[in-house]
């Protein structure tokens, strides 16, 4: 029955605990999605309760309610446009005044609203002390009080808003911006009754304050009715800059007046996080105390993933052998023996790793970590044209480089992004590894390990060198301001991590599994026919792939059968080893594998060595490729970071062969 | 009672905002998070690489640059 469905958005500031409600709200039957022609997340989820449907719909995060970035565009063209039948805003009881700047701002919007008071247990730690009837009166607006990470204060609240569904009567206070501004509002709100479709469409207080804090968003919606030339002549008569500067500071007064009656003992200055803070940001322990976490939590996720990924890795070799063993015709038995579980098994081993990644990733944003991470590596990523929240995503490069990719999503400048998602493909992840250890302890011997870490270095070399050209040539512009807010040390909610962990872990398998899959089968077609030749052969299409494009890596000290191995490596650069193995006739022993190597007169430690650097830079594997439309919404760049990638890996390689051979090796 | 910089400021010292002077999208960012004329503001510490800078106001802690910092004025509050 349709009047027993009730339409809920939910609107905050970033770290309020609002993704903690909405998951207290609707469990999980959630969806995640993006907001339609935007590369912004959007989540909505049903919760039914006492016979009632309730879609709840996540905003992003924000401060305040501007035209200046999409995530506060979306938010607030959902509540005009889409007309929920509450909002909720999630206010953090701990840190009530800055919160309140978006109530006045949502306030405006003329919709009905309901206020959840969250994080009471911190204010009440804090000796807080609140006045909530207090605050019902001057804010005109049901007040819930919840702990979200508890799960109290939920049923409250879900039957707050049924009530207020049925009450139907816009609560909220408006506040006053002093006459001159006030006398400027009248004016504006004269020319646009003129339009009536115009005035009924938006709330008209609001378009008109709108207008004169230059809002350019509201401009273009006025912008296609007749008033319009009116409303900008009025426009032209002020001053702009000011008016924006003192409609703010009048919010700001509005709340300066209303907020000591609702709060006292509030802004308590010396709290346990600035205690904390005191050691982990300190002028000399904070840069090594925090390498030293991020070294913590590497080895943390692969000693976490290990258990997991040998099981995996037995499970798959397993297969391999029983299920084609036992398999009629040889081709299927190929197919899924050589191909699919092969390839598939060689990928699925990262996933416990990935799984870690991102549960670790929710942790340390949860706890608030991750802003003090930024905090420190801002100037140093500055300098390289980036900012300091690049640097997270930059590290999780070295684990894979698709939860990496998707963790760029806390960047919200589109630039400082775009760079990030360009650069991060030449950090050098895991699934390279292999790769590295074959071919340097086959060529290398003692220095091995001095080579593979030779690999690790130039990777960040050439990512900090791409930040550079770019900025300087195709992505104009400076970094982004830094202005972020520190939240307080938390402990962050386990299940709130876990649900983190398994969403992306999901994603990532189902969108990276399926390219996976796909890329691996179209490989054995490949290798497999023409008909009746040797999988994986000289005559195979794939064999005949190599040879066609040998004579482009020849320069770089590459025969056909490398070249072949770096096109399977197109697909997922674990596959690089495995199918040089196929090649090499060694089968999966990885010494007889090195034993052909070594062999190989065509293999030189000079040309092994170009090898590995160009697979280190080369394409990002189909997974991150297919993360990287995801994330930049654009043919264009993946198809930028693709070609990109192998121009750079190929003049690198050039180098480091040619190079070599110049130099007598 | 000189005008002075935020970025002037040392660890522990409580001012009041007298002009923004910020250009661009960041002053309207920076109004929304609370650094407007009149509000109180204290500088708690600089990053270890020496920027950007950690502030208390409006009860909470916001860091920006020394680049923004530099175009704020302040009247310090003894």
């Amino acid at each position: 029955m349709e009047n027993m469905k009730i339409r809920v958005a939910l609107a905050g500031n970033p770290n309020v605990g609002k993704t903690t409600l909405f998951n207290a709200i609707t469990g999980s039957r959630q969806h995640v999605g993006n907001w339609p022609g935007v590369t912004v997340e959007k989540k909505t989820g049903i919760r039914s309760y006492r016979g009632y449907h309730i879609e709840v719909t996540d905003l992003p995060g924000t401060y305040s309610l501007t035209a200046y970035s999409l995530d506060e565009i979306v938010a607030r063209d959902y509540i005009i446009e889409e007309k929920p039948d509450i909002v909720i805003q999630i206010i953090d009881a701990s840190n009530l005044e800055r919160n309140l700047y978006l109530t006045t701002q949502l306030m405006e919007l003329e919709t009905e609203m309901i206020i959840a008071l969250n994080m009471c247990d911190l204010a009440l730690e804090r000796g807080d002390k609140l006045y909530i009837d207090r605050m019902q009166e001057i804010l005109a607006a049901p007040i819930v009080q919840t702990v979200a990470s508890r799960d109290i204060g939920i049923n409250e609240l879900l039957d707050r808003v049924i009530e207020q569904k049925y009450n139907d009567r816009y609560h909220g206070r408006e506040i006053g911006y002093g006459d001159i501004i006030e006398n400027k509002v009248l004016e504006i709100e004269k020319i646009l009754l003129t339009d009536p479709e115009l005035s009924k469409r938006y709330p008209l207080r609001w378009m008109s304050i709108k207008l004169l804090e230059g809002d350019r968003n509201v401009r273009t919606k006025v912008g296609k009715s007749h008033v319009s030339a009116a409303i900008n002549e009025l426009l032209a008569s002020i001053d702009q800059e000011e008016y924006e500067a003192d409609i703010a500071d009048k919010r700001y007064v509005a709340i300066n007046a209303i907020f000591p009656q609702m709060c006292t003992r509030c802004n308590v200055r010396m709290t346990k996080s600035d205690m904390i803070d005191r050691v982990l940001t300190n002028k000399y322990l904070g840069i090594p105390i925090f390498l030293a976490l991020m070294w913590g939590a590497f080895e943390l996720t692969f000693a976490f993933a290990t258990p997991f990924t040998d099981m995996i890795e037995r499970i798959f070799v397993w297969l391999a052998v029983n299920v084609t063993s036992r398999l009629e015709p040889e081709w299927l038995a190929s197919l899924i023996g050589d191909g699919i579980i092969g390839g598939v098994g060689a990928v699925l081993t990262f996933v416990p790793n990935i799984f870690i990644l991102f549960f670790l990733l929710s942790l340390l944003e949860g706890s608030g970590y991750l802003a003090r991470a930024a905090f420190i590596m801002d100037r140093l990523m500055y300098k390289i044209g980036m900012h300091g929240k690049s640097f997270i995503p930059l590290l999780m490069g070295f684990g894979c480089n698709v939860p990496a990719i998707m963790a760029t999503r806390s960047i919200e400048d589109e630039k400082d992004r775009l760079i990030t998602i360009l650069v991060v493909p030449f950090v050098s992840c895991g699934a390279r590894l292999p790769i590295y250890i074959l071919l340097a302890g086959a060529f290398f011997g003692r220095q091995a390990g001095t080579v593979v870490f030779f690999m690790y270095v130039l990777g960040i070399v050439v990512a900090v060198i791409s930040a550079k050209l770019l900025r300087s040539t195709i992505v104009k512009g400076k970094p982004a301001p830094f202005i972020m807010e520190m939240p307080p040390y938390r402990v962050p909610t386990l299940k709130t991590s876990i649900v983190h962990m398994w969403d992306n872990g999901a994603m990532y398998i189902k969108k990276a599994g399926t390219l996976i899959l796909i890329g691996v089968v179209i490989i054995w077609l490949l290798a497999s026919f023409p008909w009746g030749i040797e999988y994986g052969s000289e005559e195979s299409y794939v064999g005949m792939m190599g040879h066609f494009f040998a004579p482009l890596l020849e320069p770089l000290g590459f025969d056909w059968k490398m070249t072949v191995a770096l096109v399977f490596g197109l697909v997922a650069k674990e596959i690089v080893v495995a199918s040089m193995g196929v090649l090499y006739g060694a089968g999966d022993s990885p010494e007889a594998l090195t034993a052909s190597l070594l062999a190989d007169p065509a293999v030189t430690a000079l040309s092994a060595l170009s090898l590995m650097v160009f697979s280190l830079l080369y394409m990002p594997c189909v997974a991150t490729l297919g993360v990287i439309k995801k994330e930049t919404g654009s043919w264009k760049w993946t198809a930028f970071a693709l070609a990109y990638g192998i121009a750079v890996a190929w003049i690198v390689a050039f180098f480091v062969y040619q190079g070599g051979k110049l130099l007598g090796y | 009672m000189s005008e002075i910089t935020l970025d002037t400021l040392k660890p522990g010292d409580l001012a009041r905002i007298t002009k923004m002077r910020v250009k661009g999208p960041a002053r309207r960012k920076l109004f929304d998070m609370g650094m407007v004329a009149g509000s109180e503001i204290e500088l708690v510490r600089t990053a270890p690489l020496g920027d950007p800078i950690e502030f208390q106001i409006k009860g909470y802690h916001l860091s920006i640059r020394k680049e923004e910092a530099s175009q704020i004025f302040v009247q310090k509050i003894e």
